[in-house]
C-alpha cells in the first residue's frame, strides 16, 4: 500500500468519529499545514521518477480534494449546529411594544390653506399677504367704507389706540388694498390669514381665519365670478357636482355682492355637501366697487374684476365634521391629534388634496 | 326688519304663497333671517292682574302671586320681578306654553318647594321688546280684558329680514313691496293720499339754527289741537304686535306705524309743555335731559337737539325726552318730521351709547322728500281715532334736496355682468324701482328716487338690474388653468417648510390667539413694547403678544392639567413689537414637557432637556437648506430662558441675525404659572432672520464630490479649561486642514477624577481623509501633529496621554 492510501484510510477513519471544532481545525492543520502530512507529499513530487509521477500526481489530488471536502463537511455541519442552538436561546416576546414615536401633527386651519392655496395654485391665482395690524385707512375707508358708515357696525373691531387709526383687521381684504398699491394690474391673488373681531361666543372667536381673492383685468365680469368659485368650491371639497347659489347682497367694497350659499343635506347625522335642499351660507362676493379701484389708483375704465372673501375655519369645520369652532384654539392634546394632519400629507394637485 | 305678509299686502296685490314670498325676498337681496310662527301658541298668554303677593318662605328675591286670569280660582305663581306688586295688570302663560324668547315649553314646576302654576311675562320673554326688567306692565284700561287674549288672532307668521345697511328704503313694509312688484311679485298698490283739511295755522314756530355741524336740514311740523289721546283701536294694535311692538297709546302707535310702514319717522310733542317755540341747534357741552328710556343723557358739545327756551326737549333723530312726551290726557299735540343727517346722527348715538329705530333708519338715510307725505299720514290717522283740528304744515329747511342724475350707458351692464338684457327690460325694471327715465341718444337719463341715497353712480344702477333680474341667470365661466407667477414666494415656501419639519419631529402644530394675558406675556416682553388693545373681549387678553411663549405656556398648563405629561406643541405665526402695520416678526415656537422614554420596559426614561429642542431646531434648519457645520451657537439668550441651560444659533460665523433661541424656560417663571412638569424645553426660530439662498435647489445639487481614497479615524482627549466650549475646538480642528479633516465628532466630555478641578476632557474623534491619494502612516502623523499644536496653543488645551 502506498504511503497516499495510508494517509487517507487513516484519516478517513479518524474524521468519522465524533470530533469538536478544534479536533477538525487540528487535523486540517495536520494535513494541510505548512508541513501537514499531504502538503509534504506535494512537496514529494518532483522527486518521483518521471514513468510514476504522472499517476502520483492526480492520486494525490484526489486525495486531497477527498480528505479536503470531508473536513470542511464536518466543519459545516457544527457551526450550522451551534448556530440553531443559539437561535433556540435566543427567541424574544415580540408582542413587546416598539420603541415610542411620537407623531407630530399639522393644525387643520393650516391644512387647510394649504389645500386652498393648492387649488387657486391650478388656476394662477398666487398667495399674497398683509400684517395684522392695519390702519383705518386700508381696512375701511379704501375699501369704500367711509368713517361713520353704518357697514362698519357688521365689523366689530379691535383698536389699538384711542383715536381708533390702528387696529387688528377685520378680514383680509385690506391686503387687495395692499397689493393693488403696490404692483400695476392685471392682480389674480389669494390672501389666507389671521383676522380679528371684538365677537366671542359659541358660533365666534375674537380670532378667526379668512381667504380674500382678488381677480382684476380687462374684461373680467361677474360670470369669470361664478366660475371661479364654482371651481374652487367644486375642488375643496372634492365632490364632482355641487348645487350652488349667489343670493345678492352688501359689501361696500364690492358692486354688485353676492353671498354665496352651497347646498347640503345631513344624512346619519352627517353633512353631505353639494346635495339637498338645505343652504349653507359659505363666502361673501362681488364685482370690486369703482371707488375701491380709484382708491388704489387703478383706472376702472380699463380695469375691472372680481374679489371674495372665504372662512377657512368654516370650510374646514364643514369638509373634515368639526362642529366647534371655539376648539381651534383652545389646544386641547386630544383635540390637535384627532383633527389634525400628518406633515407628510402635503395637499397636492396629484396625489390629490387629502386622502 | 320684521313684517308680515298680510302688512305686505296692504302695498302688494298678489296670489302668491308665503313660501314663494320667503324665497323671493332672499332672491332680490332681502335676507330671510327667521320665520316665526306667532299665530298657533300665542293665544295662551293671557291678560291677568296680580291680586295678592307674598314673600316666597324659601327664597329672599322670589314672590308667590295670586294671579287672576279671568278663571272662578286664582292661580298660585312664582315670580322674581322686583316689579310684581298687588295690582299690577300683566302678561300671564299658563303651562303648556311656548316662551317666544327661549323656545322653551312651560310645565307646572316646584319652584324652591312651592308650585308654580304657569308664569308672568317680561316684554323680553314675549319677544316685544328688549326690556328683561322685570314683567310687563299694561295699563289700567286693560283691566276690562282681564282673562282674554293678549295677542290676537293672526294669520301672518313674522318675517325677520336680515336688510343690508345701504337699503334704509327697506325699513319701511311699503319700501319691501316696491322691490318684490319690481322682481315681478306681484303689484305694488298706489295708495291715495286720504283728503286731510288743513285750516289753522301752525302756531308755535320753529327755526333751526344756521350753524357749522347742524344736523338737520328741514324740520316739518303741524299743530293738532284737541285731541284726546286714548288706546289705540284693535286693527292698530294687532298691527304693532304682529311684528313685535308694544302698543302703547293712539299717538304714539300711530307714529310707529307710519314709521314701519312707510320707513318716515315722526315725534310727537305735548304741544302744552313746550314753551314758547322749537329751536334746532347743536347742544352745548354738559346740557342735560331726561329721554324717553328715561335715562339722564349728559351731552357733548356739537349734537343735534330739538330744544326749546326751557332747555333741550330731545335729541334730533334718536329720542324724545320725558319733559315733553305725549300722555293719554295730552290736549294738543305738535306733529314733527323732519331730516337729520346720518353722519351727525350716527356720531350723536355712539358718544351715548345709543340705539333707537328711528336712530337705526335716520343714519341710513331717510327718503329726504317723505317730510311732508309722513305729516299727513300720520295727522289723519290722529284726526280719525282721537279727534281734533289739524294746522297747516310748517317746513323750515336750511337746505333743498338736490335730485340726482345719473347717465346710463345701456351697454355696461353685460361688460359687468357677463350677460345681456334688453334695453325695455332695463326701463321696466327701474320704471318699477321709482327711477325716472330720459331716452337720450347712446344712453339713458335717470332721475334717482329720493329713497334711494345708496345710488348714485352707474354700477349701482348695474347692480339694481342684475338683482331684479335674478343672480341666477349670471353665466358660470370656467377658469383656464394657467399660470404665469408662482404661487408662493421663496419666503412663504420656507414658512410652509418649517411648519411641516417642526411637526415631523414630534409637535402637535396649535394656533394660538395673537393677543394674551397681559401678566404672562410680561414674563416674555423682555425690552419689547407693550401693545394695548383699547377694548379687548376680556382683560386676560389684553395685550398683542410679544411671544408665542405666553400661549403655549398656558395651553400646555391646561393639556398638563389634563393629566397628558409628556407634550411637545408649536405654534408658527406672529409676534408683535409695535402696534403700526408691519411691526410683526413670524416665529416658529414650540415646547416640550415631560420625559423621554417614561415607563419604557426597554429604553431608559430621563427628562426632556434642551438637547432634544437643539436637535430639533438644528435638523430643521438643515433641512430647511442652511448648512449646519456652518453654524455658530453661543450662550446669549433671551431672560426667559434658563441662563446656564439654553443657547442660540447663528447660521454662520457672521453673527448677523439670530436664527434661533433654544433651551430651558427659566425655573422663574414655571414657578410663578405654577406649572406642574419635569422639565420644560422651548425654542423659537426666526423666519425673517434666515437668508434666502439665492441659489435654488438645482444649482446646488450640481456640486457632487466624494473622495474613494481610504479614510483614517483618529482620536484625541483634550483636557481644558471648563468654560472652553466644544464648538471652539472643533472650529480650531476644521481649520488646520479642511482638505483632510472631513468629520469632527465630539464623543465624551468628563469631568473629575484624574482630571484638574476646574478642567474638562474633551474626547474628539476625526475623519481624516484626502481627495488625491491614500495617506501613509508619515501624513497622518503630520497631520496628527498640527492637530494637536493648533488645539493647544488655541485653547489653551493639553493632550491626554
Amino acid at each position: 500500500m502506498s504511503d497516499l492510501k495510508k494517509i487517507r484510510d487513516e484519516f478517513i477513519s479518524k474524521l468519522k468519529g465524533k470530533l469538536d471544532l478544534a479536533e477538525l481545525n487540528q487535523i486540517k492543520s495536520d494535513l494541510f499545514g505548512k508541513n501537514g502530512l499531504v502538503s509534504s507529499q506535494f512537496k514529494k513530487i518532483a522527486t518521483i521518477d518521471v514513468s510514476e509521477r504522472k499517476k502520483f500526481a492526480s492520486d494525490l489530488n484526489i486525495i486531497k480534494d477527498e480528505l479536503h471536502d470531508l473536513i470542511n463537511l464536518k466543519i459545516n455541519e457544527i457551526e450550522k449546529a451551534n448556530i440553531n442552538e443559539k437561535l433556540e436561546k435566543e427567541k424574544i416576546d415580540v408582542t413587546l411594544p416598539e420603541r415610542s414615536f411620537v407623531r407630530g401633527k399639522i393644525h387643520p386651519v393650516s391644512q387647510t390653506i394649504d389645500e386652498i392655496s393648492s387649488i387657486f395654485s391650478e388656476i394662477g391665482f398666487s398667495v399674497e399677504e398683509g400684517p395684522d395690524v392695519e390702519n383705518e385707512y386700508n381696512n375701511f375707508t379704501a375699501l369704500n367704507t367711509p368713517d361713520n358708515h353704518p357697514a362698519r357696525d357688521m365689523h366689530d373691531t379691535f383698536y389699538l389706540d384711542e383715536k381708533k387709526e390702528r387696529l387688528l383687521r377685520t378680514h383680509t381684504s385690506p391686503v387687495q388694498v395692499r397689493t393693488m398699491l403696490k404692483d400695476k394690474p392685471p392682480f389674480k391673488i389669494i390672501a389666507p390669514g389671521r383676522t380679528y373681531r371684538s365677537d366671542s361666543d359659541q358660533t365666534h372667536s375674537p380670532m378667526f381665519h379668512q381667504v380674500e381673492g382678488l381677480h382684476i383685468d380687462k374684461n373680467i365680469n361677474m360670470g369669470h365670478l361664478k366660475g371661479c368659485l364654482n371651481y374652487f368650491i367644486k375642488e375643496f371639497f372634492e365632490v364632482k357636482k355641487i348645487k350652488m347659489r349667489f343670493r345678492p347682497s352688501h359689501f361696500p367694497f364690492t358692486e354688485p355682492s353676492a353671498e354665496v350659499d352651497i347646498g347640503y343635506e345631513i344624512k346619519d347625522g352627517k353633512i353631505i355637501i353639494g346635495e339637498g335642499d338645505q343652504w349653507l351660507e359659505i363666502l361673501g362676493c362681488g364685482m370690486v366697487h369703482p371707488n375701491v379701484l380709484k382708491n388704489v389708483k387703478v383706472d376702472s375704465t380699463k380695469f375691472q374684476g372680481y374679489a371674495f372673501g372665504i372662512g377657512i375655519d368654516r370650510l374646514a369645520m364643514l369638509k373634515y365634521g368639526i362642529n366647534d369652532l371655539r376648539a381651534f384654539f383652545d389646544c386641547d392634546y386630544r383635540w390637535l391629534n384627532h383633527f389634525g394632519f400628518d406633515p407628510l400629507d402635503v395637499p397636492t394637485n396629484y396625489r390629490g388634496l387629502s386622502r | 326688519m320684521k313684517i308680515t305678509f298680510d302688512w305686505l299686502k296692504d302695498h302688494l296685490k298678489t296670489n302668491l304663497k308665503e313660501k314663494n314670498l320667503l324665497e323671493q325676498l332672499t332672491y332680490i337681496g332681502l335676507e330671510v333671517e327667521s320665520v316665526e310662527s306667532l299665530s298657533s301658541d300665542n293665544q295662551l298668554f293671557k291678560i291677568a292682574k296680580i291680586i295678592k303677593t307674598e314673600k316666597h318662605p324659601n327664597a329672599d328675591r322670589l314672590k308667590v302671586c295670586d294671579v287672576n286670569v279671568g278663571e272662578k280660582e286664582l292661580k298660585k305663581v312664582v315670580c322674581g320681578a322686583a316689579n310684581a306688586s298687588e295690582g299690577l295688570i300683566t302678561i300671564y302663560a299658563p303651562p303648556g306654553a311656548i316662551i317666544p324668547k327661549t323656545n322653551t315649553k312651560l310645565e307646572i314646576a316646584k319652584i324652591r318647594g312651592v308650585t308654580s302654576y304657569g308664569m308672568l311675562c317680561s316684554e323680553s320673554e314675549l319677544n316685544l321688546s328688549d326690556e328683561s326688567d322685570g314683567i310687563t306692565e299694561l295699563s289700567k284700561k286693560y283691566e276690562k280684558n282681564i282673562g282674554k287674549s293678549y295677542f290676537s288672532k293672526s294669520k301672518s307668521n313674522l318675517i325677520d329680514l336680515s336688510i343690508t345697511p345701504n337699503r334704509p328704503d327697506c325699513l319701511g313694509v311699503k319700501g319691501i313691496a316696491r322691490d318684490l312688484a319690481a322682481s315681478g311679485f306681484g303689484k305694488l298698490i298706489v295708495s291715495k293720499e286720504k283728503k286731510i283739511k288743513l285750516k289753522t295755522k301752525q302756531t308755535l314756530k320753529v327755526k333751526i339754527n344756521k350753524e357749522k355741524g347742524q344736523g338737520c336740514n328741514a324740520f316739518g311740523s303741524c299743530l293738532i289741537k284737541n285731541v284726546k289721546n286714548t288706546e289705540s283701536p284693535q286693527w292698530l294694535k294687532d298691527k304693532l304686535i304682529s311684528v313685535g311692538q308694544k302698543p302703547i297709546s293712539a299717538i304714539v302707535d300711530i307714529t310707529n306705524y307710519v314709521m314701519l310702514d312707510i320707513n318716515r319717522p315722526l315725534h310727537a310733542y305735548d304741544a302744552d309743555k313746550i314753551e314758547k317755540g322749537i329751536i334746532v341747534r347743536n347742544s352745548k357741552s354738559g346740557e342735560e335731559f331726561t329721554a324717553l328710556d328715561n335715562k339722564i343723557y349728559k351731552l357733548e358739545k356739537g349734537m343735534c337737539v330739538i330744544s326749546d327756551n326751557k332747555g333741550v326737549l330731545g335729541l334730533g333723530g334718536i329720542i324724545g325726552g320725558t319733559r315733553s312726551g305725549t300722555e293719554f290726557d295730552t290736549k294738543n299735540i305738535l306733529l314733527e318730521s323732519a331730516y337729520f343727517d346720518p353722519r351727525s346722527i350716527r356720531n350723536t348715538a355712539k358718544k351715548l351709547n345709543l340705539d333707537t329705530d328711528a336712530k337705526f333708519r335716520f343714519e341710513r338715510g331717510i327718503d329726504p322728500l317723505s317730510i311732508e307725505t309722513g305729516l299727513k299720514k300720520a295727522a289723519s290717522l290722529i284726526q280719525e281715532i282721537c279727534g281734533g283740528e289739524v294746522s297747516k304744515i310748517d317746513i323750515q329747511k336750511i337746505e333743498s334736496y338736490k335730485t340726482k342724475i345719473i347717465n346710463f350707458d345701456v351697454n355696461s351692464f353685460e361688460n359687468i355682468i357677463g350677460f345681456k338684457i334688453s334695453e325695455k327690460k332695463i326701463q321696466r325694471i327701474l320704471t318699477d324701482l321709482g327711477f325716472i327715465i330720459k331716452k337720450e341718444k347712446n344712453s339713458l337719463k335717470l332721475i334717482v328716487p329720493s329713497w334711494r341715497p345708496d345710488i348714485s353712480q352707474q354700477i349701482d344702477i348695474i347692480e339694481e338690474l342684475v338683482r331684479i333680474s335674478g343672480y341666477d341667470k349670471i353665466k358660470t365661466i370656467d377658469p383656464i388653468k394657467d399660470r404665469s407667477k408662482s404661487t408662493l414666494t421663496q419666503t412663504q415656501r420656507l414658512f410652509h417648510f418649517l411648519q411641516r419639519a417642526i411637526a415631523s419631529k414630534g409637535y402637535l402644530e396649535t394656533i394660538t390667539w395673537s393677543f394674551t394675558d397681559q401678566s404672562y406675556n410680561d414674563h416674555f416682553r423682555e425690552a419689547g413694547k407693550e401693545i394695548k388693545i383699547v377694548n379687548p373681549i376680556s382683560s386676560e387678553l389684553g395685550v398683542l403678544r410679544n411671544s408665542i411663549f405666553s400661549n403655549l405656556i398656558m395651553y400646555m398648563s391646561k393639556n398638563l392639567d389634563r393629566g397628558f405629561k409628556d407634550l411637545s406643541i408649536f405654534e408658527i405665526g406672529p409676534v408683535f413689537t409695535g402696534s403700526n402695520p408691519g411691526e410683526q416678526k413670524t416665529v416658529v415656537c414650540g415646547l416640550s414637557a415631560g420625559k423621554k422614554s417614561r415607563l419604557s420596559w426597554i429604553d431608559k426614561e430621563r427628562n426632556i432637556d434642551l438637547f432634544d429642542a437643539k436637535r430639533d431646531v438644528v435638523q430643521t434648519l438643515s433641512e430647511a437648506g442652511y448648512n449646519s457645520d456652518h453654524f455658530f451657537i453661543d450662550s446669549k439668550t433671551p431672560n426667559y430662558y434658563h441662563p446656564g441651560k439654553s443657547g442660540r444659533i447663528f447660521l454662520d460665523l457672521s453673527k448677523d441675525k439670530v436664527a434661533a433661541y433654544f433651551g430651558e424656560i427659566h425655573p422663574n417663571i414655571l414657578k410663578k404659572i405654577d406649572i406642574k412638569t419635569e422639565n420644560l424645553i422651548g425654542f423659537e426660530i426666526f423666519l425673517e432672520n434666515l437668508k434666502l439662498s439665492r441659489k435654488t435647489l438645482k444649482d446646488q445639487k450640481l456640486k457632487f464630490f466624494v473622495s474613494d481614497f481610504q479614510k483614517s479615524e483618529r482620536d484625541f482627549a483634550f483636557v481644558v479649561n471648563k468654560d472652553v466650549e466644544a464648538q471652539e475646538l472643533i472650529s480650531v480642528i476644521s481649520n488646520v486642514n479642511p482638505n483632510l479633516i472631513s468629520n469632527i465628532k465630539v464623543f465624551d466630555v468628563y469631568e473629575g477624577e484624574n482630571i484638574p478641578d476646574n478642567q474638562k476632557s474633551i474626547a474628539i474623534s476625526i475623519t481624516i481623509q484626502s481627495s488625491e491619494k491614500t495617506l501613509n502612516d508619515k501624513d497622518l502623523e503630520k497631520i496628527n501633529n498640527s492637530i494637536i499644536e493648533a488645539v493647544e496653543n488655541k485653547t489653551g488645551a493639553k493632550i491626554r496621554s
